[in-house]
């Protein structure tokens, strides 16, 4: 019997995998290059609140960095500077060529600007999104039919008998239901059913129907939604 | 501009042309100058109700056909003033109303009186659809009784969605309910549809309950609209109906069983 041996099981699973991700980070915009200025300022800041310099990695950003580099400061001398107070640089961003090029000499990265700018264009007003429900605010008389392909059927009134409401998907109806009310026509075994009051002639979800002689004489009348299990009609009562 | 008010039900013979005869005999009453139109073509009644049949010269299609001008296809009403009828053609079918010849005709009708009545014939058929293609109003004539209150229904939803004013997207054709040959005792006993019952499946709001009466069928034979027959029932129930057409506000009569009074109790008749 061969034993498979941890190399080998080290050889199926690669030693890294490398994956994006983003990081929320403190950006340090530096407005001038002196370093004793630096060194007052961020004293004053440990001061403030001590426990935030504690290997914090930062992000310097160049780009109100106007002055060349002078003072024999350098980007490895704010490294140094910055690793000193309990600070670890890990890129910069913006800035001229020039400051980008002085940072990647002194081990800096320099990182994409993707940061939102105050002139973002306008978000472009959205199209509203139509839903393919079709509303009816009057009463579904005798002889009336109303379809509503790929999406509900609303009715605000009554469907008389003699009606015909019939939807790709759920059929409501805020008024009795005296006709006939098809839900899921094309097949959609979850469509419903809804009415205020239950005296149709027919119900229908995806072709599995019954019809007004079905019903049970205790639906009548009655607030309820119909729906399919398993290939049977369930009517139940919509308590309030 | 005038008003046309079309009288229509579906189903025959439930008190179309007793309805447009009466409200049409009544808004002239009450000083409208009026004309009711019979639809009916082939199956002309309208002018034996309104006693005028012996007058009829010239017809609806034949204006409809410029055979003959409106003054002298209308008939002048001998008791009633202000108001005119359009007799229907007897020897024609419906296919003789063409939607462009009855908008002439209503048009020029408009310019000269206040309310246009539409004596509808049974059926959704051309005749019918013509009658209340152009109303504004519709008096919408129900009994109580599960067939005639389906046919209404149907007639209800083709004044929503093939009148004028449906096609056009104006406002729709306004719509009023007329319960006619109501007889509360039957209603009360389960045999008719109560009142409340129309209602609540039609819908629409009531104008005028005309109860079950031999005045009416003795006035038809006479060629009286019931309405003139004011002591009656029935007369009095139109006569009502018109008042509240006309926006007065009155309690509906003659919906609940009326209790026989001693006399009344001792010496028959009801």
């Amino acid at each position: 019997m061969l034993l498979r041996s941890p190399h080998l099981a080290g050889e199926d699973q690669p030693p890294f995998e490398l994956k994006g991700s983003l990081f929320t980070l403190t950006v340090m915009h530096l407005y001038q290059l002196e370093r004793s200025a630096i060194e007052r300022y961020l004293a004053e800041k440990i001061k403030q609140a001590p426990s935030f310099f504690n290997n914090t990695p930062v992000v310097i950003d160049l780009e109100n960095l106007a002055e060349p580099l002078k003072d024999g400061m350098d980007f490895g001398g704010l490294y140094t500077l910055l690793r000193g107070r309990g600070m670890v640089p890990v890129g910069v961003r913006n800035g001229s060529v020039e400051l980008q090029t002085a940072a990647q000499l002194a081990g800096l990265p320099v990182l994409p600007d993707n940061r939102v700018t105050s002139t973002t264009r306008k978000p472009e007003r959205a199209e509203p999104v139509r839903t393919r429900s079709r509303l009816v605010n009057h009463p579904v008389r005798s002889g009336q039919q109303l379809y509503a392909p790929e999406g509900d059927l609303i009715i605000l009134g009554a469907v008389s008998a003699g009606a015909e409401v019939i939807a790709d998907g759920n059929v409501h109806i805020y008024g009795v239901l005296r006709g006939r009310a098809l839900a899921g026509v094309r097949g959609d075994i979850e469509a419903r059913i809804f009415c205020q009051s239950l005296e149709a002639e027919l119900i229908s979800i995806a072709g599995r129907y019954r019809i007004s002689e079905q019903l049970d004489p205790a639906d009548r009348g009655k607030a309820t939604q119909v729906y399919l299990v398993e290939d049977r009609l369930i009517i139940e009562h919509l308590t309030r | 501009m005038a008003t046309v008010i079309v009288v229509t039900s579906g189903k025959g013979g439930v008190g179309k042309t007793t309805t447009s005869a009466s409200f049409a005999t009544g808004l002239a009453q009450r000083g409208h100058r009026t004309v009711v139109i019979d639809f009916d073509v082939g199956l002309r009644n309208l002018d034996l109700i309104m006693g005028c049949e012996r007058r009829v010269v010239y017809d609806f299609v034949n204006v409809i056909n410029n055979e003959a001008n409106l003054n002298q296809a209308l008939i002048r009403d001998k008791r009633v003033e202000n108001l005119c009828i359009l007799p229907a053609s007897q020897t024609r079918d419906k296919e003789a109303l063409t939607k462009d010849g009855v908008e002439r005709i209503l048009g020029e009708l408009r310019q000269n009186v206040e309310d246009i009545v539409c004596d509808s014939p049974a059926g959704i058929e051309r005749g019918a659809l013509m009658a209340l293609y152009f109303a504004d109003e519709a008096l919408v004539v129900t009994n109580p009784e599960v067939s005639s209150v389906r046919d209404s229904d149907r007639i209800l939803g083709i004044l929503a969605s093939r009148s004028r004013r449906a096609e056009q997207g104006d406002e729709p054709v306004k719509e009023h309910l007329v319960l006619a040959r109501y007889a509360p005792e039957r209603a009360h006993s389960g045999e008719m549809l109560s009142v409340d019952d129309v209602l609540e499946i039609l819908g629409i709001p009531l104008l005028g309950v005309i109860p079950e009466s031999p005045t009416v069928l003795q006035s038809s034979n006479a060629g009286v609209p019931v309405v003139l027959e004011e002591d009656s029932d029935a007369g009095a129930a139109y006569s009502d109906l018109v008042d509240r057409f006309l926006g007065k506000n009155l309690p509906h009569r003659f919906t609940t069983i009326q209790k026989k009074g001693l006399l009344k109790r001792l010496f028959g008749g009801g």
